[in-house]
């Protein structure tokens, strides 16, 4: 039975969800809630059957059905209230709830929500595939559902755009499964997944990689994929006349990247960037007072053990916002990311930050050799070595509060090639 | 002859085709529509603009003027009785220069021929109705009348309410062959040969081959794809109105438009194609971005969700063919009704079966007529009491298929319930949204799949996404048989 | 000689073990190990799923509790496939004892009550 009134709702019952419930309680708030539109606690990696997680939060490699359970065992076994088959339909700036489920529609006021809805695929519209719209053209993680909760295959020749990780984890389960995968194309000129993946999953079955090629026809007969023509693109990403290949395929494999899936953080208000994700102070806090945020809702990250390493440093905050420890007149200095970044979190800081701050970001693309700085006007005040950054991999550096008393009005980061 | 299998059978089960099947349904005749799609309102009267234009435009004195002047004035009730969302909003064509002002006055004329309420409004006013666009406008005409709708149920409700009053309609069914046996047509389809008194060919892209089995035209149909832009619903007040700039030879040019569901429309384009191709392709849509950033510059393409195309059914005398074959005059022929076929719609319903066919077949009032359908139910939308109320009788309200558009399984069911009933995820996309919203069907397509599998009694296996043979899930795994 | 990329950081070093089991190319000396285990005896962790009955649904995942030689994935596979658990099950249940004799077991990594 939901009750009316929570100190701390988590919206999301995946990885991020779970581990901030299972470290609030730790802290010591009890009346939590957790809510989850599936029929079971874990989000995505019920269907990430492969392995590789939980080295950092496990210390052991784990599939990741097995580390979602160890965090579901311990919200079961910490007694942390929690409701499936449910969907939250919207939140109010007042952190009011509201649920839908089989028992009816529920309206829930809680002190802290914690949003952890995780992200989607981005699909063939959003990158305007060229060509038809035949079936048989699908988003890889919509395809892992098929293939590892159901059984089923959507087809049987392969390609597939995009080097992301869950398109090479798919090449491997699909060639295991029966398929034919007949390449991977990549519009970067490298690849975006772990090359864990890259060796693993395509060169252990001999699948082609092209990189700097994307798809540049899709072929439909009767509504099914037909086939497509990759090409290669020169380095604004424009097709090369002249380099089309074709493949004949039932199926196109879209691994196009991840979006984060914050439109109830929207329509609640609170502030995106770009990204989607919500734009959060040092505390991961949104615009909106006591609404916090982690996970891939925030940003998409590379492995699911910092998904959960996020969410609990978001769970402190949180509590130290139910104990009444916000400071809420404090002026923000906000963050700038220099050319080559993608992103830096958290987008700003405070001037009484209460911890040090971990500030997390990616790269446009693949340097060696460089110096992360953290300045303002001409004045360093950090600068990290890094002999190799890559796009597919989330970087972290911490600033001591002595550090961060440095900055006066913004917080400027770049690379810099090292002499 | 006696005993004919229908008096009357409708090829097509577009706007056109289902108009003509709800006028036809409110009278004593026996309708079979075949429609050679798995689904209504497949093609052009899917993917276009869904505009109800004011009627401004065309060229008085044509069939266009004629029946969208009449067919915007039919929307509004129209879409209250069928229970599909219309909204006026109007619509405004942007002058760009002085030279575009003098020119809008000729439009205003033009408007004032054809019946049509506009009006001349200036810079300020204009910026005040829409401060998004782009400020180096001079003024813009505005037509009040203009409307958007939705026009996925707009089809399926005419049909609906067709089939509900005694109307039959056969899928996936297509005209071989058609001979006239002067009283009397014999029409040879996939499936089987009917007889039948009149035939209508309101076959869309089809119609013109229909028809030169009987005759051969003065015109030719020119199929041109219009490539289209779709946001997703969170730029609200982007613009108010339909953003139109000023027609050319090419047709109305590229809009910008809010739609039925708040999501903003932008296209289409005008190139030959053939009439199954709806291809989209990168330099198309470029062009159709930078013609839209002239009208409104702060499109926010970021929120892009999909791209679409459509081909018009074009003719090469830019009019519509709405008449008898001259000598085979229980043969209705629909040919070449492209933009602004949508709004014109009902009103050639109306004259076709009024006027054309009644005269032919003489038929009474269908007494038990039924003018209205079943009100679909979106408990998104409701009052939190009525909603908790709803869900308590029905609990499949509260089980959320569609995250994004909020859609639950209880509206589902209740468009695989209709008489009109979906097949396909096409089809319940269309008519529920469900699969409408940025992930496009990434978290619910799977489980709207299920529901089509366990609703129909159908395997997986067999559950397409649009047309025949789309199927999603091709085979089963580990040797497993279908399900 | 073979090329392999490293895998164990993400530089990614490009390697190339010479017919005496030379590796060059590596940054540092973990490329080494890799190189040399790579060549010499590769292993892989083989994760998939198995039929699963009396349940809503129809697969359950597995794994190969420890890694297998990587000539042996295709057999697995076939073995894996042959497989029809019924649920409840959970994880840790074997789903294959020593398969193919390779002195790994084949192991349920999800918990399915029904």
């Amino acid at each position: 039975m939901i009750k009316k009134h929570y100190d701390l709702v988590v919206i999301g019952g995946g990885s991020a969800g779970m581990a901030g419930a299972i470290e609030a309680h730790k802290l010591g708030i009890k009346n939590i809630l957790i809510i989850d539109r599936n029929d079971y606690l874990g989000g995505i990696l019920n269907q990430c059957v492969h392995n590789g997680f939980g080295l950092t939060e496990f210390k052991e490699e784990l599939t990741g059905p097995e580390f979602m359970t160890r965090l579901s065992d311990e919200v079961k076994a910490l007694n942390i209230e929690y409701v499936l088959n449910t969907t939250v339909t919207s939140i109010l700036p007042d952190k009011t709830i509201f649920a839908s489920n089989r028992e009816g529609y529920h309206i829930i006021k809680a002190k802290a929500i914690l949003v952890t809805t995780g992200c989607y695929e981005r699909n063939a519209g959003a990158i305007m595939l060229p060509g038809e719209r035949p079936s048989g053209v699908i988003t890889a993680g919509t395809a892992q559902l098929y293939l590892n909760v159901y059984g089923y295959l959507v087809g049987k020749r392969v390609f597939i755009l995009g080097s992301g990780d869950i398109g090479l984890i798919m090449a491997r389960r699909l060639t295991l499964e029966g398929a034919k995968v007949l390449g991977v194309a990549e519009i970067c000129p490298y690849s975006n997944g772990l090359n864990r993946n890259i060796v693993q999953c395509l060169k252990d079955y001999n699948i082609p990689l092209y990189l700097s090629h994307t798809v540049s026809d899709v072929k439909g007969s009767d509504g099914r994929l037909l086939g497509i023509t990759i090409s290669q693109v020169d380095e604004h990403n424009n097709i090369i006349p002249g380099t089309a290949k074709g493949f004949e395929c039932d199926t196109l494999l879209l691994s196009v990247g991840l979006v984060p899936n914050s439109p109830l953080l929207r329509d609640a208000g609170v502030e995106l960037s770009r990204n989607k994700g919500a734009i959060i102070n040092e505390r991961y806090e949104t615009n909106i007072c006591g609404i916090f945020t982690a996970g891939n809702v925030l940003h998409v990250h590379d492995l699911v053990d910092l998904v959960t390493k996020e969410s609990r440093l978001v769970a402190h905050y949180i509590n130290e916002y139910l104990k009444g420890n916000s400071i809420i007149d404090q002026i923000y200095r906000p963050v700038v990311a220099g050319d080559g970044l993608g992103y830096v979190l958290p987008h700003k800081v405070g001037t009484h930050p209460l911890d040090e701050v971990t500030f997390k970001f990616r790269v446009r693309r693949p340097v060696k050799d460089v110096n992360v700085i953290f300045y303002e006007d001409n004045q360093t005040i950090k600068s990290v070595f890094k002999p190799v950054l890559i796009p597919s991999e989330m970087t972290e550096i911490t600033l001591s509060l002595d550090e961060l008393k440095q900055f006066k009005q913004t917080i400027n980061v770049k690379l810099e090639q090292k002499q | 002859m006696d005993n004919l299998s229908y008096d009357i059978i409708v090829i097509g089960a577009g706007v056109i085709g289902s108009n003509i099947a709800r006028v036809l349904s409110e009278y004593q005749t026996r309708v079979l529509v075949i429609e050679k799609d798995n689904d209504v309102c497949a093609r052009a009267s899917m993917a276009n603009s869904a505009i109800v234009h004011s009627g401004y435009d065309p060229v008085p004195g044509t069939l266009k003027a004629r029946f969208n002047v009449a067919g915007n004035k039919l929307f509004p009730d129209l879409c209250k009785r069928l229970d599909v969302e219309y909204k006026q909003i109007g619509s405004l064509t942007i002058a760009m220069s002085d030279e575009d002002m003098v020119t809008l006055e000729s439009l205003k004329e033009r408007a004032n021929t054809n019946g049509v309420p506009v009006e001349i409004i200036n810079h300020d006013r204009l910026l005040e109705l829409e401060p998004n666009v782009n400020p180096k406008a001079k003024g813009a005409l505005l037509a009040p009348t203009a409307g958007i709708v939705d026009p996925f149920t707009f089809c399926s409700h005419n049909m609906e309410n067709a089939l509900d009053n005694g109307v039959q309609l056969h899928l996936n069914e297509f005209v071989k062959n058609i001979e006239d046996h002067q009283d009397y047509f014999i029409l040879k389809t996939n499936f089987a040969t009917y007889t039948c008194r009149v035939v209508i060919n309101a076959a869309g892209h089809g119609a013109y081959s229909l028809g030169s089995i009987f005759e051969r035209f003065d015109y030719k149909i020119t199929p041109k794809k219009g490539e289209y832009f779709v946001l997703d619903h969170y730029a609200p007040g982007l613009v108010n109105h339909t953003i139109f700039p000023l027609p050319s030879e090419k047709g109305k040019g590229i809009l910008v438009s809010p739609t039925y569901s708040g999501n903003y429309l932008i296209g289409p384009s005008s190139e030959l194609s053939l009439a199954n191709d709806h291809s989209t392709d990168p330099a198309t849509l470029a062009m159709i971005k930078a013609g839209a950033l002239e009208l409104v510059p702060s499109i926010p393409f970021t929120e892009l969700i999909r791209v679409f195309a459509g081909v018009r059914a074009a003719p090469t005398d830019h009019d519509f063919h709405i008449a008898p074959l001259k000598k085979h005059p229980n043969f209705i022929h629909l040919c070449g009704i492209e933009s602004p076929g949508f709004v014109s719609s009902p009103a050639i319903a109306e004259y076709v079966v009024n006027e054309l066919v009644k005269p032919i077949l003489n038929f009474a009032k269908n007494n038990n007529y039924n003018p209205t359908v079943r009100p679909r139910i979106h408990p998104e939308t409701m009052k939190d009491e009525a909603r908790k109320k709803l869900i308590a009788s029905n609990p499949d309200y509260g089980e959320i298929i569609c995250q994004c558009e909020k859609i639950s399984k209880g509206e589902i069911i209740d468009a695989m319930s209709r008489s009109d009933h979906p097949h396909t995820i096409k089809a319940i996309k269309k008519r529920c949204r469900a699969g409408f919203g940025k992930c496009q069907g990434g978290f619910c397509q799977p489980l709207v799949a299920r529901l089509i599998s366990e609703y129909y009694h159908i395997p997986l296996t067999q559950v397409v996404y649009s047309k025949l043979g789309s199927n999603i899930v091709r085979y089963r795994t580990k040797g497993d048989n279908d399900d | 000689m073979r090329e392999l990329i490293c895998i164990t950081c993400p530089r990614g070093c490009h390697l190339v073990v010479d017919d005496n089991k030379n590796v060059t190319g590596n940054f540092c000396p973990r490329g080494v190990t890799y190189a040399i285990s790579e060549v010499t005896h590769p292993v892989r962790v083989v994760t998939s799923t198995v039929k699963l009955t009396n349940s809503v649904y129809p697969r359950v995942s597995v794994k190969t509790k420890d890694p297998i030689p990587k000539s042996k994935i295709g057999a697995v596979m076939e073995e894996i496939n042959r497989v029809s658990l019924k649920a409840p099950v959970k994880i840790g249940d074997i789903a294959i004892q020593n398969v193919l004799n390779l002195g790994v077991d084949v192991v349920v990594t999800k918990n399915i009550d029904k």
